[in-house]
Parts: C-alpha cells; structure tokens; sequence
C-alpha cells in the first residue's frame, strides 16, 4: 500500500517537474527519502540484537558483535551434553504451565464473581488492585516475600515461586479477563439459570467458552511473564536442579571467568524458541494480534 | 401444565422505583396471556418476577397452586425465550436445544433423541449441526422456542418473542406460535409494546401502566370495552378519538354540536356531566352533507393506507380522525358531516373512567382502584 504510493507521488513528481513545478515535489520526494532512512536506521538498532540471536549460535567463535558466522552446530552440541542446561528448561516449564493454571482457575472465578456480583467499591477495589501490584514490583516487595517464603516453609521449592508469580499476576489478569466477562451477554447466563444451572456450571458451560480468547491472551502473556523472570526463582530457589532456563543462564562462565559466548548464545536460541511458538500456535487458533500483550 | 396466580406483588428497584405496583392477576392453565403496554410499564419486569430472575419485594407467585415465591428460577419448572434468544454461540443447534435436558442429567442418547424429536416437529432438524450465527433471525427463534419445548416447563415466559424479526417475518412467526400454543396447551405468558400482536395472539390481555395494572380482558373485551382512556388510546391500530364534553339530555355537546349519548352510558350520567367521548376512527362515518347529530368539520390531512384511508378533520378545536373507503378520498379543506352510532361510542368520566353499568364492567376489579391513579395522564 505504502510503497504504491510513494511511487505514485514518485511519478507524479516527474510530470510535474516537466511542467515546470519541480520544486515542492522534489522536496516531497527528497523529504520521503528522509523519513525512508531514518525508519531503516530504527529498524536496524532494534534488529541487530536479533541478528545476534540468530547468528552467534552458528558462529565457532562468537562475540558480541554482529558479523556473518564461520558455520558450525558445535555450540549445540556443547550444550545440548550439558544435562543442567536441558533440566533447567524442564524446570522453566513447570514453572510456566503451574503458573499459567493458577491463574486461569482463580483469574476467571474471580473475574466472573466481580463482573457478576454488585458490591460497593467494585471499581476502586480493581484498580487499586491493579495500580498496587504494578507499583510494588518484584525488586521492592522482595525482601518482606523472602520473609513470607521462609515462614510458609516455601522455600527452594518450585509451588512456592509458583504462587509467588500467580499472585504478582492476578491482579492485572482479573483486570482483563473481567473485560471479557462483562462482555457476555447476562440473557445466556439467566437462560442457563432458569433451566436449572448453578453458577459454577453457568461459568464453565457458557461464560468460559465464550470469553475463550480472553483465556487464551491470559494463559500467553502469563506463560511469557514466567518463561522471562529470572528475579523470583532467582531469590526464592537455592538448589541447581529446580533452576530455571532464565537463572541457569546466568551461570554460563568459562574456567577464565568470561561468559560463555558459545553456551550462551545457542542457549538464548533455544530458550526463546517455545515462546515463539507458543505466540503462532495461539494467534493462528484464535486469531488475534498483540499489542504489547493485550488483545486488540 | 399449570396457572399462574400473583397476589399485590411489588417489585421495587433501588431508589423506590416500582416496576411493578401490587399486582394481582391470574392466568388461567394452557392461556396464551399478554402483558401489553409502553416501554418502562413494568411489563418485562413483571414477566423477570413470574420467572424468578427479579426477586419479589412483596406478594407472592403462584405456580400451579405452589407457592414459588422464593424458589430458585431453575426450580419452577418455567421456560423463557428471551428477546435476543440468547442462543449459546459456541454449542451447535443440537446441544443448545438438548442444554437443558444435560442440566437434567439425561443421559446422551435420550437427549438427542428428544431434541431430533422437537427439531422436527418445528422443521429444522435439517439445521442440527449449525452454529447459531449461521442461521437467519426466524431459525434461530425456532431454535429457541425448541430448547423451550425441550425442556417439558409447565409455563412458557416470551420477552418480546417477534420484535426482532423484521415485518413480513413477523406476520408469519405470529401464526406459527398461536398454532404451536394451541399444539401444546402450555400456558404461555408473553410481554409485547405491539397492540395489534397482543390482540392477534393472545386468548387475554393485561394492559399496564407505571407498574400498575390497567385492565384484563380478552381482545374483543379491551377493544370495544376498553376501562379507562389510556387502554382506548393504546389498543387500536389508530388510537380511538378522546374528545372532551358535556352531556346534555340525550346527547353528548361536543364544540357545541350535540352528538348522540352513547348507550351504554344512558341512565349513568347527569346534565351537565363533564366526560370525554370516544370513538374510533373505523367506526365513523363521513358525510359530504348535513346528517341529524352529525359532527362539522373541515377535511385537513388525509392519509393513505392502502384499502383504506385515514382521513383527519378539524371539529372546532379537535383533531379527530376517520377511516374510510379508499373509494372516497375527500378533497383538503372541504366541508364534511362526520356521524356515529351511540353503540359503537364510548364514554369516560373525568377521571378516564369508563361511564357504564356495572354489571357490564366486566374488567377486573383492581382496574377501578388503578383508574384512579392515572387519572391524571388520561
């Protein structure tokens, strides 16, 4: 579209400078040029670390800069026979899927009992809910967490990080999803009532079905949010074999105490590959965009 | 199968709001009742109350002798069609008409036995495997009307069942439930704003007003003997002339111009009684010359409605309308006699009462209580 129409003025300007009206098309012209360049230059600052991505794992000597790589599979190879590597994807799974579970059951019963049930400060209550946990964020609220973790015996355990993640997550989860549960219309609830339906029942048989690509948004975004976090199981998981991939990342060294540039960069591959899926599988079954994580 | 009996229900909002204003109606086993009247009426409301979804705040409801006043909606063996049908849209047509036999814990294979069995019999079983947006506006209220069935209710609740299907489909769904009615023998309650569907449907009518309830009756009943004003303005395809005047001896003066005392109010009024007359516009006739008792007036609009024309002539002060023959098309501004007959005229009190004997009222006796209220709108 947009190209069709640069070449439209593009051609336009040509007739016109033969008629002798060069100057403000040219600088149009010239001026659509500028704004050319300028969105190349943004798009390579933001393209090169994924260039990066995409070439340091290939490459046998890899650095931070970007350059074509000297191809080899080695560095797979080297990480692929590392057994904490792949234990702690296993880990960043669980993680994921407990905490994408959680917050699915509470997050849509919860919702659904605000959009349903009329109680004074409704409002107030969700958005000082929402405003709160996005103020108190990880760094600040992680010490007086520690100290929760360790009263509740929850320590080093990966329930304990779980919970921690769900709760940091409900709030803005039941924020969204109560978008949706406002959406259904009330006549398919009280239709299903007067047949007989209890609540529960009610939610799992009409209202979920239908505020499904709000779940689906809900369960990518919060599979995302804990595929990425590395300050939680950070603090809250002391032995190496409960680890996930964002933590264990951070203990690739060589003997010399560099970083691991080989085991690194194939790992970073590799790490950001599920949630590239997960992000095509979802968008092409339920067929909506993101926009930062919203739906649109 | 069972009737319906309210005793002075009340249905208050927050804020004092009646929606509905000590009711007492009674709606007999395997009726096809109307709740007629305005929007904001309280008609719809009522209908919530009956079915459970708006709690009573005072009165009770009966179902089929029982008490039902504060039994769940799932327990009292109702079945609503909604305005919008509120058709599952992620279920096909079969598991939205076999919904409520699953809530029923039937078993798998009776339930779609039974819901081929209601496809059927209102022709759709071809639309089973459909979702509910791919089917037309007529489809999808059959769809409704079936998962009704389904369910085996003793009463029927329709919120405004054809006011989302466009004209032609209306006339044509009109038929089709008073048929499936008299099929059944279910008694069915249904809320209309739509006189002319009240009246085409409906074996009685309620007509309400601000949460009260104006009169009973069957079509014939409220439209030659409609209570009070409000119920001769609303039923009708043309609202009924209201004229006010003054009865004089045997006649009626309206704009000075003795008009002849309805009969059914001879021997109920006195000399000098202030009253409004009514007439409707089909029963009026239009005369090129002068006629004994009959109205003068100047032909001021006309209006064509197919067989029929809907003339408007000015008597004096009023606007009063006739319909005539399409064969008579009075030219604007001429002079016309417009005549009546005193058994096809009505005649209210001052308060929008209608002046009768007695015996003859035969709306039910809250109407006279409720007529005094809306005197003053009349």
């Amino acid at each position: 579209m947009t190209s069709l129409k640069v070449e439209k003025t593009s051609s336009a300007a040509e007739r016109e400078s033969k008629n002798g009206l060069a100057t403000p098309a040219v600088r149009k012209f010239l001026g659509r040029i500028g704004t050319t360049v300028f969105v190349a230059l943004v798009l390579a600052f933001f393209a090169i670390p994924i260039l990066w991505l995409v070439f340091a794992p290939f490459d046998a000597h890899p650095s931070m800069n970007v350059k074509l790589p000297e191809f080899t599979l080695k560095n797979f190879a080297v990480l692929f026979g590392d057994s904490s590597a792949l234990s702690s994807l296993r880990n960043s799974v669980v993680l994921a899927a407990g905490t994408m579970v959680i917050v699915l059951i509470f997050g849509s019963i919860a919702s659904y009992a605000l959009s349903r049930v009329r109680i004074p400060g409704r409002e107030f209550l969700l958005y000082s809910l929402l405003l709160l946990s996005s103020i108190i964020t990880g760094t600040a609220a992680m010490v007086p967490i520690f100290l929760l973790m360790v009263r509740l015996n929850l320590i080093d355990s990966q329930l304990g990080v779980i919970l921690v993640l769900s709760a940091g997550m409900l709030p803005t989860v039941i924020f969204i999803l109560k978008d949706f549960m406002d959406s259904t219309p009330k006549s398919y609830e009280e239709s299903a009532r007067l047949y007989g339906a209890k609540p529960l029942r009610i939610l799992w048989d009409v209202v979920i079905p239908i505020a499904r690509p709000g779940l689906a948004t809900i369960s990518v975004w919060a599979v995302v949010q804990v595929w990425g976090n590395f300050l939680m199981p950070f603090i809250l998981l002391t032995s190496p074999d409960k680890t996930p991939a964002a933590v264990i990342m951070y203990t690739f060294y060589t003997q010399g105490g560099q970083p691991n540039l080989a085991l690194i960069s194939a790992f970073s591959l590799v790490f950001s590959f599920p949630v590239i899926l997960m992000y095509f599988f979802v968008s092409r079954r339920y067929g909506f965009r993101f926009h930062g994580g919203i739906k649109s | 199968m069972a009737g319906i009996t309210t005793e002075h229900l009340v249905k208050e909002y927050p804020g004092g709001v009646r929606g509905v204003d000590g009711l007492d109606v009674e709606i007999n086993d395997g009726e096809f009742f109307a709740l007629l009247g305005p929007s904001g009426c309280g008609k719809t409301t009522l209908l919530r109350t009956i079915a459970g979804l708006e709690k009573a705040t005072d009165g009770k409801i009966r179902i089929g002798g029982k008490d039902v006043t504060n039994l769940e909606p799932g327990r009292r063996h109702i079945a609503m069609v909604f305005q919008d049908y509120a058709l599952f849209p992620h279920m096909t047509v079969e598991d939205n008409v076999a919904y409520p036999l699953k809530i029923q814990k039937v078993g798998k294979q009776d339930r779609r036995a039974r819901a081929k069995e209601v496809a059927t019999s209102l022709a759709f079983d071809a639309l089973m495997k459909r979702r509910p947006a791919q089917l037309s506006g007529g489809q999808q209220q059959r769809v409704a009307l079936a998962r009704a069935i389904a369910s085996n209710p003793d009463v029927f609740l329709f919120d405004e069942p054809l006011s989302n299907l466009d004209a032609r489909l209306r006339l044509e769904a009109r038929t089709f439930l008073k048929r499936l009615q008299l099929d059944l023998g279910v008694t069915t309650v249904f809320v209309t704003h739509d006189q002319a569907e009240a009246l085409a449907l409906a074996d009685r009518i309620a007509i309400m007003k601000s949460g009260k309830l104006q009169q009973i009756g069957s079509p014939r009943e409220v439209f030659h003997r409609p209570a009070n004003t409000f119920v001769a303005s609303f039923i009708g395809s043309t609202p009924m002339n209201l004229v006010e005047g003054t009865v004089d001896g045997s006649t009626v003066l309206i704009a000075g111009t003795p008009v002849p005392l309805p009969s059914s109010a001879v021997d109920h009024v006195i000399d000098g009684q202030k009253v409004t007359w009514g007439a409707r516009p089909e029963y009026l006739q239009l005369h090129a010359g002068t006629q004994p008792y009959g109205l003068p007036g100047t032909v001021t609009v006309s209006e064509n409605l197919g067989a029929a024309m809907l003339v408007s002539i000015e008597v004096g002060d009023h606007l009063l309308k006739v319909i005539v023959n399409e064969d008579i098309e009075p030219d604007l501004g001429t002079q016309v006699w417009i005549a009546s007959e005193p058994h096809r005229t009505l005649l209210f009190d001052e308060d929008g009462a209608r002046i009768a004997a007695p015996s003859e009222q035969i709306s039910h006796p809250q109407t006279l209580l409720a007529n005094k209220d809306s005197a003053i709108t009349a």
